[in-house]
């Protein structure tokens, strides 16, 4: 250019950027939502205090201790089976509620649902995959883990306690997994509880019943599919999470993962 | 027992060498035994008490009669001048539970959090593209008049379904199932052995793989060897009836 039309000198966009994110970092918005000493205030450089902040000042907290066994890291102990059974649980939340926007329980549309959730909605066949693949993915790792903890005796004192909550875990895995067995409302799903739930009618005393309230009749038909629904989506997940919070508590509260051997 | 990493180790060496160079010197010279931390003098004087009490009730007594024969130490002291009388002696560590032992720890972030995000990663990445080469099954619509067969129940049931040929359906479908989860529970109760090393657990190790197998070979069986009329059959000769 040959006319310089103004004298100042040129704000870059790094300045500006940098005014940005320093008006940013300054602002109440931003001071309220991330608590003092959190690295996204102070910024982040790679210390033993800052990694420190890391898990103290944010809601991993919750979850993890500032600092762990170094053999609790150690892949080769843990295998992450624990770890990827609750992350399979989030993967399931996830892709469950996709699929529930589409979803009718109903014995007329549950089966067209999914029917046109794999053909018409954009990634519903890919969703429905990851759920269903997922799902049996899950009863393997809760399975796994439970039979890592048994080989390294890990439930021995002070975790009895823990492995009993750990076994109703995996009892509740089964259950979500089952009642959503029926959801998709075809010969498989249906035939396939028909078999379970005659088993459950065999349960001395109070079986007949039990399996009357949760089919919602003496044979499967509609109700059924309602209640599972329900019990699929809200209550099973609901009392899951519930364990699942005692479970991660009393991991820590028992002294972090056992072990070594 | 609690593995001490190496540098704790050459530290705590390092300390314990710097001070033993340190009081070396004036110990020697004192001459004081140096495994107790109990002055001599007071040493003597219990020994001195053990060996008779009332001898040194008796000074004592004295003492206070007397008006300071020496007139060095004040009224109602002992020898040496001293104005308290060593009761006992206790020692730190019977009555301070001290948990100094070290461990070895490591920040839970990067170490652990890196991991863990890495697994997390990984187990979408496998389901993602499992999703993408193999569709979850959807039959026909359900049909109360249309029994498939073999009816087959989710895999994980299917070994309850396999011991349904061998027993009567309350022992397999409740028994069984109820007893083996009570069993589960109460493992750790059961387990009285206090040591969680594999070569202390041998008999218990070997049983739960036993029932693992067991439930296993079931599964499978039940799964991949079963036909029509839940007959048994080889998959490589009459195909697979089995749906994930």
């Amino acid at each position: 250019m040959a006319l310089t039309l103004d004298e100042q000198p040129k704000v870059t966009l790094k300045e500006r950027a940098t005014k940005v994110n320093e008006s940013l970092k300054g602002s109440q918005a931003w001071n309220s939502i991330f608590r003092p000493g959190s690295i996204f205030r102070k910024g982040y450089t790679d210390s033993p205090r800052n990694r420190s902040y890391v898990i103290m000042n944010s809601v991993l907290y919750h979850l993890h201790p500032v600092k762990v066994k170094r053999h609790a890291v150690k892949v080769s102990y843990t295998l992450c089976l624990g770890g990827l059974s609750f992350f399979l649980f989030i993967l399931l939340t996830v892709t469950g509620i996709f699929l529930m926007f589409f979803y009718r329980p109903t014995a007329t549309n549950a089966w067209q649902d999914i029917q046109s959730l794999q053909t018409s909605v954009t990634f519903g066949l890919m969703v429905r995959n990851m759920h269903r693949w997922g799902a049996h993915l899950m009863v393997l790792s809760v399975f796994l883990h439970m039979a890592r903890v048994f080989y390294h005796g890990a439930y021995k004192a002070p975790r009895e306690f823990n492995w009993v909550i750990g076994v109703i875990l995996l009892t509740l895995t089964l259950l979500l997994s089952f009642t959503g067995y029926l959801l998709p409302w075809d010969q498989l799903a249906l035939w396939a509880v028909t078999v379970g739930t005659n088993m459950m009618g065999y349960s001395p005393v109070i079986g007949s019943q039990v399996r009357f309230v949760l089919l919602g009749g003496v044979e499967i038909g509609a109700e059924t599919l309602l209640r599972w629904y329900v019990l699929h989506v809200l209550l099973f997940p609901f009392i899951t999470v519930i364990f699942l919070a005692v479970h991660f508590w009393r991991v820590r509260k028992d002294g972090g993962i056992s072990g070594p051997l | 027992m609690t593995e001490i990493p190496e540098h704790l180790l050459k530290r705590a060496q390092a300390a314990r060498d710097k001070a033993a160079a340190d009081s070396g010197a004036g110990e020697a010279a004192s001459g004081a035994p140096s495994d107790s931390r109990i002055p001599e003098e007071l040493l003597n004087r219990s020994k001195a008490a053990a060996a008779g009490g009332v001898a040194v009730a008796e000074r004592v007594a004295t003492g206070v009669a007397t008006t300071a024969p020496n007139g060095n130490s004040p009224q109602g002291t002992g020898p040496g001048g001293h104005t308290q009388r060593l009761l006992t002696v206790v020692k730190s560590g019977s009555i301070q539970d001290v948990k100094a032992v070290p461990v070895d720890k490591v920040h839970t972030w990067p170490h652990l959090l890196g991991v863990e995000f890495v697994a997390a990663l990984a187990c979408t990445a496998f389901t993602f593209l499992f999703s993408w080469f193999v569709n979850a099954p959807l039959l026909q619509a359900a049909n109360f008049n249309q029994t498939p067969n073999p009816s087959k129940a989710p895999w994980y049931f299917l070994g309850l379904q396999e011991l349904l040929t061998m027993f009567h359906p309350m022992i397999a479908g409740v028994t069984i199932p109820g007893v083996a989860l009570i069993a589960l529970m109460l493992a750790p109760y059961m387990d009285r052995n206090p040591s969680n090393k594999p070569e202390d657990r041998k008999f218990l190790t070997s049983i739960f793989t036993v029932h693992l197998m067991f439930w296993a070979v079931l599964v499978i069986i039940g799964s991949f060897f079963r036909g029509p009329g839940f007959n048994f059959t080889f998959p490589w000769r009459d195909g697979i009836f089995f749906d994930l």
